[in-house]
């Protein structure tokens, strides 16, 4: 609709817009809560979680130079706002999941986040058991560990030699 | 019962100003709380107030909600402005979301150094004419109908308005190949509480100039 990916073509419907696509998706498999105020805080963590993989999301495409500013603002943030902030939220319940005590989109998305910051800063998740704890949970569900096996259509780390190809092929 | 919603931001447009246009556009009536200082800013991220330490926060029905995308669903799904199901919720999330990308170059606009104002001037009158406007102009084409999705008044078309309204502040003529895209503009326009907050005296927020720039540098950068 807007000349860009991500399309997802679902359920006779060619979406774009990320958001959407998660929204919907989340919707139709009963990951956005049970009712407006549950989905609020789903929301609510869920743009957190975008606000720091959107600077994460870049990254891999930076220039060398503005590479080490950014991989420093990722700690930082990361570190100091976004991750006590869930953490906060899972020791304010005490729960197996972010809201509503069942497993929802913020959780999976969270999750995704956890391994991606960790790829770029191995010790991130020191002081943040219990965020530790929730990425084991997630990624014990059946359909997750599945993901996370070699093989499946998770995709891995985008390095230099992938970002070159891309350029090459929409520069 | 809760009292009204109190807005947490600066005396500005923003993030917010869409915010102001949901709820007004819905007539759920609001109270604003101005940051003037970078101590207000500190009180509230001390307060625990702000989940990542930033605005726009909306204080509403016991939720100290943040993010403008989950303050904005959460008023719409509040107010029945967000569809019937969740095929026209996708629908709806996709073009409120169009309207993001477009709406986020016009946020940042006032705030470029004047050398590189012209650039962005540019690019934002390039994309509303050549990609964002033709493509909602082509949904309203291609039902006929009176709103953008599902016959009814959604989120959607009261965030376009507001962005109709914005992009022609900077590009005057940028309407004219658009008839349908006006046409709503004036439908949604002449809603009684919309109308309303377009009266002068409303609490929607003017253009933000560069002395509105300066004193929200003053709040937000160190």
């Amino acid at each position: 609709m807007f000349q860009q990916v991500p399309m997802v073509e679902i359920d006779g419907m060619k979406l774009v817009q990320t958001r959407a696509i998660l929204n919907y998706i989340a919707a139709k498999y009963n990951l956005y809560g049970k009712d407006i105020k549950e989905r609020a805080l789903i929301d609510i963590y869920s743009e957190g979680v975008a606000d720091l993989n959107e600077i994460i999301l870049y990254y891999p495409f930076l220039p060398p130079g503005d590479k080490d500013g950014s991989l420093t603002q990722i700690k930082e943030k990361s570190r100091n706002c976004y991750f006590p902030a869930f953490e906060k939220v899972l020791k304010s319940h005490g729960e197996d999941y972010l809201v509503g005590n069942r497993l929802s989109k913020a959780d999976i998305l969270l999750t995704e986040l956890l391994y991606h910051t960790e790829e770029l800063d191995s010790t991130v998740l020191a002081n943040f058991p219990l965020l530790k704890a929730l990425r084991t949970r997630v990624s014990n569900l059946p359909t997750v560990k599945k993901f996370l096996q070699p093989g499946s259509q998770r995709k891995p780390f985008e390095d230099e030699k992938f970002v070159e190809e891309l350029k090459k092929s929409f520069g | 019962m809760a009292g009204k919603p109190i807005l947490h931001y600066f005396d500005g447009r923003g993030r917010m100003e869409s915010i102001r246009w949901l709820l007004a556009a819905a007539g759920e009536e609001f109270e604003e709380k101005f940051m003037k200082t970078r101590e207000d800013l500190e009180k509230l991220r001390k307060d625990g107030s702000l989940m990542f330490q930033q605005v726009p926060m909306v204080d509403i029905d016991g939720m100290k909600l943040v993010q403008t995308r989950a303050i904005l669903n959460y008023i719409a799904a509040k107010h029945n402005l967000y569809g019937k199901d969740i095929k026209e919720r996708a629908l709806i999330d996709m073009y409120t979301e169009g309207m993001a990308d477009l709406n986020e170059m016009i946020i940042y606009y006032p705030s470029f150094a004047p050398g590189d104002k012209d650039g962005r001037l540019t690019e934002i009158k390039e994309k509303a004419r050549n990609r964002y406007f033709p493509a909602f102009e082509k949904v309203l084409k291609s039902h006929g109908q009176d709103y953008l999705v599902g016959n009814r008044l959604s989120k959607a078309d009261v965030l376009l308005t507001e962005l109709l309204y914005h992009t022609e502040e900077l590009d005057s003529t940028v309407l004219a190949n658009f008839p349908l895209l006006k046409a709503l503009r004036t439908r949604v326009s002449n809603l009684p509480t919309v109308k309303k907050f377009l009266q002068p005296g409303s609490q929607r927020k003017p253009f933000d100039d560069e002395n509105h720039v300066e004193a929200v540098k003053k709040i937000f950068i160190k």
